[in-house]
C-alpha cells in the first residue's frame, strides 16, 4: 500500500539520515465519529436539535436518566423522597460531584438549571405551572414543592430528549434562556470534557475523558447507570457528504457513522470490517401534521378521513425500503414503551379508501385542494409526500403537493396564512421516539390552541386528558387515561403517526460498546 | 500604470454595492427562517418568534440592510447566527484549506494543461491532438463531484494510496497535508485543464501560422525555441484571460469539491450556510468572492503587460 507519508520515510532512510528514534509515546484512543449534522450550537438548552442534545450528553449531566425500558433511574441523585401528600419532592446529590473547572457540584446549580430549562421546554413548563417552587435546604439538598400532585415530576426530570434537563454551574444556568450559553461556560459535570480550543466549526468537534468522573455504581443501562468512560478521546468530524463519511469509514479513517443513509447500508452490510448496529431499538416515528386552522382540516371528521384513508407499510416501504428497519405500528406513543396501546387504532391505518371516501361525503368535503408540503432534501422524508398524496387522492382528497428544501418548510410551517397565500394545510416529518413517550411529552398532542406547536389544534378534551395525565401519579392508571384520549384523538386527529423506523448506525469491528438507548452515547465504548 | 491600477480598485467599490445589495435581498426574498432553523424542529412559534426577535429579523428590510451595511463599513461583517463567532473569525478559519486547494489546482492545471495545448497544436491533427481534444470534451462534461467519487474509489479505497477525506493544516504535518490535497486538486483541476488546454491550443495554433514564426524557423530556431520563446509567449494573453475567468469555475468547484472531500473550507462554509440560512455568513463569504475575483482579474490584466509590451495602461 502507497502512501506520501511512508514514501517520504522511506526516501529519508535510503539517504542514510539516521538518529536515535525515541520510543512512540502510547497513543491516545481517539474515537472518530460521523454524526447527523455538525456542532454550530453549543447550548442544548436554547435548542432543541438533536446534534445539540447529543453534545449535551457528553458534557453535562442529568438527574435522572432512563434506562432501556424507559423507566426513570437517579443519575446524579443520590437519593430522593416524596411527601405522603405528594406534594414535596426532596433530592439529595451523590456525593463527589465535581464540575470540570474543580468547582463542586450544588443543590443551588441545579435549581438555577431546572428553572433555565424549564423556561425553554414544554414539559418544563407544564411542570413548573404545577409547581409551588424550588428551595435549596443545604449545598447537597433540594426541594421541589408542587400546589397539587403531580404524576409526571420524575419523567420530566429524567426526560431523555430535546429539552434534557441538563445540570449546569450556576453562573452559567443564570444565563438568559433567550439566549446562549458563552463558549466559555461549556463546563460541565459528565463523563467529558468540551476542548473549546480545539472546536472548529464545520471541522470537528472534540471531547476528552474526564478521569475526575465518577460513574454510579449500576452498570450502564440506556441512559441511566455507571458512565464509564473507556476511551481518551472523541472527535466528532463534521462530514456533510454521505458517500465520502461511507469511503471514510471502509477506508479506517473514521470509526463510525451515527446514521449513514438507508440507501447505503447493503453496502456497509457486505464489508467485512464494518457492522451495522442498531442501538435505538424504538428509533423514529413519521407523523403526518394537519393544519386544524386552515379548511377542511379544521373539521375533525374530514382530518379522521386522513387517518382512515393511510396504510403505514406503503409510506416505510417507500421510504426505509428493508422491512428489517421499519416497523408497522398503530401505537402513537411508540410500540415497545411503557404507554404502547392500540386502543382505538382498530378503524384507522388501514389504507380504507371507500371508508375514507364515504366519511369525506358525510363530511361535507368541498374539493379543496390540500397543500402538502413535501420536503425534498432530507433522504428520509422525501418520499412520504408522494404516498400520502395518493393515498389521499384514492380517497377523493384533491392534493396540491408543493415541493422545496426542509428549511424552507420549516419557516413555512409557522404561518398561519390561508394555504393559497403561503400557508399550509399539512406536512410530514419524523420524531425521535424518545421525544414522544406520553401526552405531555410528544409536543403533536398538544391540543392548546395558539401555544400548541405549529397546526395549532385548538380541543379542550384533549388538554383535559393531557392535564389528567400529568396529575395521576399511579402508572396503571394513567395508561387507562392514554387509552381513554387515544379513543377520542383518533376521531379527532391532531396529526397522524405513519410508520416507525430505525436508523442503525455504522461502526467498524474494532469499535464495541454502543449501549442500547434512544440517544448515541459514547460512555461505555471501547476501540481496539 | 498606477493610474490604471487605481482607477481599477475604485472601481471594485460599485461593484461590491452591488453585490451587496443583490446578496441582501436575494437573501430575504428566498424562502426560509433561520430563527425557525435555530429553533430546532420541537420548537414553538413562540420560541421561533423569540429567536427572531433577537437576530433582529423582525426589523424591516431596509432597516436590516441599513444596519448591516452600516456595520460592514466600519470593518464589522456581523455575527453568525448560528456559531458564537464573528463571521470575520469563521472565514480566518476556514480561508486556509481554500487557499491552499486553490493553488495546488491552479499548479496542476496550469502546469498539465499548458504543455498538453501547446503539443496539440504544434501535432494538430495527430494522436496526441484527439486525445487532448477529447480529454478536453470528457472534462468539460463530467461533473465534478463523479470525478471526485471516482478518484476516491480507485485511489483512496481500492489502491488505499491517499486518504479519503480531511484536511490537515500545512503548519502541523506537511505530508498530511500534501496526501490530502493530492485527489480534491486532481478533482477541481479537471475542469480547469480541459477549459486551458483547449484555449492554448488554439492560441497556439493561431500564433503558428504567423510570419514571425516562419521567420525564425527560417533563421534556424529549434521547434523548442520556436514553441517556447515565440509561439507560446505571444498566445499567453487569451490564455491569462481563461485562467482569470477561470477563477470562477475554481470558486464554483470548491464548494462541491471541499464538500465531497470534507475539507473544511470557505466553500463548504458557503453551503453550510445557505442551508441554514445564515444571513450574515452568507453575506460576507460572497462579497469576499467578489472581490477575489474582481482582484485576480485585475492582476491577469497587469500581467498582460508582461508578455505583450505593446500594452501599456
Amino acid at each position: 500500500m502507497f502512501s506520501f507519508r511512508k514514501s517520504a520515510l522511506a526516501v529519508i532512510a535510503a539517504a542514510g539520515v539516521s538518529g536515535v528514534m525515541a520510543a512512540a509515546p502510547v497513543q491516545a484512543q481517539t474515537l472518530k465519529v460521523v454524526m447527523h449534522s455538525d456542532v454550530k450550537i453549543l447550548d442544548p438548552i436554547w435548542t432543541t436539535a438533536y446534534i445539540q442534545r447529543n453534545h449535551g450528553y457528553m458534557v453535562w449531566d442529568t438527574l435522572f436518566a432512563v434506562d432501556e425500558k424507559f423507566d426513570v433511574k437517579p443519575q446524579m441523585v443520590d437519593k430522593y423522597d416524596v411527601s405522603a401528600d405528594k406534594l414535596t419532592w426532596t433530592f439529595t446529590l451523590r456525593d463527589g460531584l465535581e464540575w470540570h473547572d474543580g468547582k463542586p457540584v450544588t443543590a443551588e446549580d441545579c435549581v438555577a438549571s431546572i428553572k433555565r430549562w424549564a423556561a425553554r421546554d414544554s414539559m418544563g413548563q407544564k411542570l413548573m405551572a404545577s409547581a409551588e417552587g424550588l428551595e435549596v435546604v443545604d449545598a447537597k439538598t433540594f426541594k421541589l414543592k408542587m400546589k397539587e400532585p403531580y404524576g409526571l415530576v420524575l419523567q420530566s426530570l429524567g426526560k431523555p430528549s430535546s429539552n434534557v434537563p441538563f445540570m449546569m454551574p450556576k453562573k452559567t444556568a443564570e444565563t438568559d434562556p433567550m439566549q446562549q450559553i458563552k463558549l466559555e461556560d461549556v463546563i460541565g459535570s459528565g463523563p467529558f470534557i468540551f476542548k473549546g480550543d480545539e472546536w472548529k466549526p464545520g471541522e470537528k468537534i472534540v471531547y476528552v475523558k474526564n478521569a475526575k468522573y465518577k460513574p454510579r455504581a449500576e452498570p450502564a443501562n440506556g441512559l441511566a447507570g455507571g458512565k464509564v468512560v473507556k476511551v481518551d478521546r472523541v472527535e466528532w468530524i463534521a462530514m456533510p457528504d454521505i458517500q465520502t463519511q461511507v469511503a471514510a469509514l471502509q477506508g479506517g479513517e473514521i470509526d463510525m457513522i451515527e446514521s449513514p443513509g438507508h440507501d447505503l447500508l447493503p453496502l456497509l452490510a457486505k464489508d467485512k470490517n464494518i457492522e451495522l448496529v442498531s442501538f435505538n431499538p424504538t428509533g423514529n416515528q413519521y407523523a403526518f401534521r394537519f393544519n386544524s386552522l386552515a379548511k377542511p382540516f379544521d373539521n375533525a371528521k374530514i382530518r379522521h378521513a386522513v387517518f382512515v384513508a393511510f396504510g403505514q407499510e406503503d409510506f416505510l416501504k417507500a421510504t426505509i425500503g428493508d422491512p428489517q428497519w421499519y416497523k408497522v405500528c398503530k401505537a402513537p406513543f411508540v410500540c415497545g414503551t411503557p404507554l404502547a396501546t392500540d386502543a382505538g387504532m382498530a378503524d384507522v391505518l388501514n389504507g380504507n379508501a371507500a371508508k375514507a371516501k364515504q366519511l369525506l361525503t358525510e363530511a361535507g368535503y368541498d374539493g379543496t385542494p390540500i397543500v402538502l408540503m413535501q420536503s425534498t432534501d432530507l433522504q428520509v422524508l422525501t418520499n412520504l409526500a408522494p404516498v400520502a398524496k395518493a393515498q389521499m387522492e384514492r380517497a377523493g382528497f384533491k392534493v396540491d403537493m408543493v415541493s422545496m428544501d426542509w428549511q424552507t418548510l420549516v419557516a413555512r410551517r409557522v404561518k398561519k396564512d390561508p394555504p393559497t397565500q403561503g400557508g399550509w394545510h399539512a406536512f410530514l416529518t419524523s420524531w425521535v421516539a424518545a421525544d414522544i413517550l406520553n401526552p405531555v411529552m410528544a409536543g403533536y398532542f398538544n391540543a392548546s390552541c395558539d401555544k400548541a406547536m405549529f397546526g395549532w389544534p385548538c380541543d379542550a378534551t384533549i388538554e383535559k386528558y393531557r392535564d389528567q395525565f400529568a396529575k395521576e401519579t399511579d402508572p396503571a392508571k394513567q395508561k387507562l387515561i392514554v387509552e381513554e384520549l387515544q379513543k377520542y384523538w383518533v376521531d379527532h386527529p391532531t396529526h397522524i403517526n405513519v410508520g416507525q423506523w430505525y436508523a442503525p448506525l455504522a461502526r467498524r469491528k474494532t469499535v464495541q460498546g454502543n449501549l442500547t438507548s434512544p440517544v448515541p452515547v459514547f460512555w461505555n465504548v471501547t476501540k481496539k | 500604470m498606477l493610474d490604471f491600477i487605481a482607477r481599477r480598485l475604485i472601481a471594485i467599490i460599485p461593484v461590491l454595492g452591488v453585490v451587496a445589495v443583490f446578496v441582501f435581498l436575494m437573501l430575504r426574498l428566498t424562502p426560509g427562517d433561520p430563527a425557525a432553523v435555530i429553533a430546532g424542529d420541537n420548537a414553538t412559534s413562540d420560541q421561533i418568534a423569540d429567536i427572531r426577535t433577537k437576530l433582529g429579523l423582525d426589523e424591516p428590510i431596509w432597516t436590516q440592510f441599513a444596519i448591516w451595511i452600516g456595520n460592514v463599513l466600519q470593518g464589522n461583517f456581523g455575527e453568525s447566527f448560528f456559531f458564537k463567532k464573528t463571521v470575520a473569525e469563521l472565514i480566518a478559519q476556514r480561508v486556509e484549506p481554500t487557499l491552499a486547494l486553490a493553488i495546488c489546482t491552479l499548479v496542476f492545471a496550469v502546469s498539465i494543461s499548458v504543455p498538453i495545448g501547446v503539443m496539440a497544436a504544434y501535432r494538430q491533427g495527430s494522436l496526441i491532438d484527439k486525445a487532448v481534444m477529447g480529454f478536453s470534451v470528457l472534462g468539460f462534461s463530467v461533473p465534478g463531484f463523479v470525478i471526485g467519487y471516482c478518484l476516491i474509489y480507485v485511489f483512496a479505497i481500492e489502491l488505499g494510496w491517499l486518504p479519503v477525506q480531511g484536511y490537515v493544516r500545512i503548519g502541523v504535518n506537511f505530508w498530511q497535508f500534501a496526501e490530502r490535497m493530492v485527489l480534491p486538486s486532481l478533482t477541481l483541476s479537471v475542469g480547469f485543464v480541459a477549459l486551458i488546454s483547449r484555449i492554448t491550443r488554439a492560441s497556439v495554433l493561431e500564433v503558428l501560422n504567423e510570419d514571425y514564426i516562419r521567420t525564425a524557423r527560417a533563421k534556424g530556431l529549434s521547434n523548442r525555441v520556436v514553441l517556447m520563446r515565440h509561439a507560446l509567449r505571444n498566445a499567453a494573453v487569451p490564455i491569462l484571460t481563461v485562467i482569470g475567468l477561470g477563477i470562477a469555475i475554481l470558486i464554483g468547484g470548491a464548494v462541491v469539491t471541499e464538500s465531497v472531500f470534507g475539507l473544511p473550507g470557505l466553500g463548504r462554509l458557503t453551503v453550510e450556510a445557505v442551508l441554514s440560512r445564515d444571513f450574515p455568513t452568507i453575506q460576507t463569504v460572497i462579497l469576499l468572492f467578489s472581490v477575489v475575483y474582481v482582484v485576480i482579474n485585475l492582476l491577469i490584466d497587469i500581467s498582460y503587460t508582461l508578455f505583450d509590451p505593446r500594452i501599456r495602461y
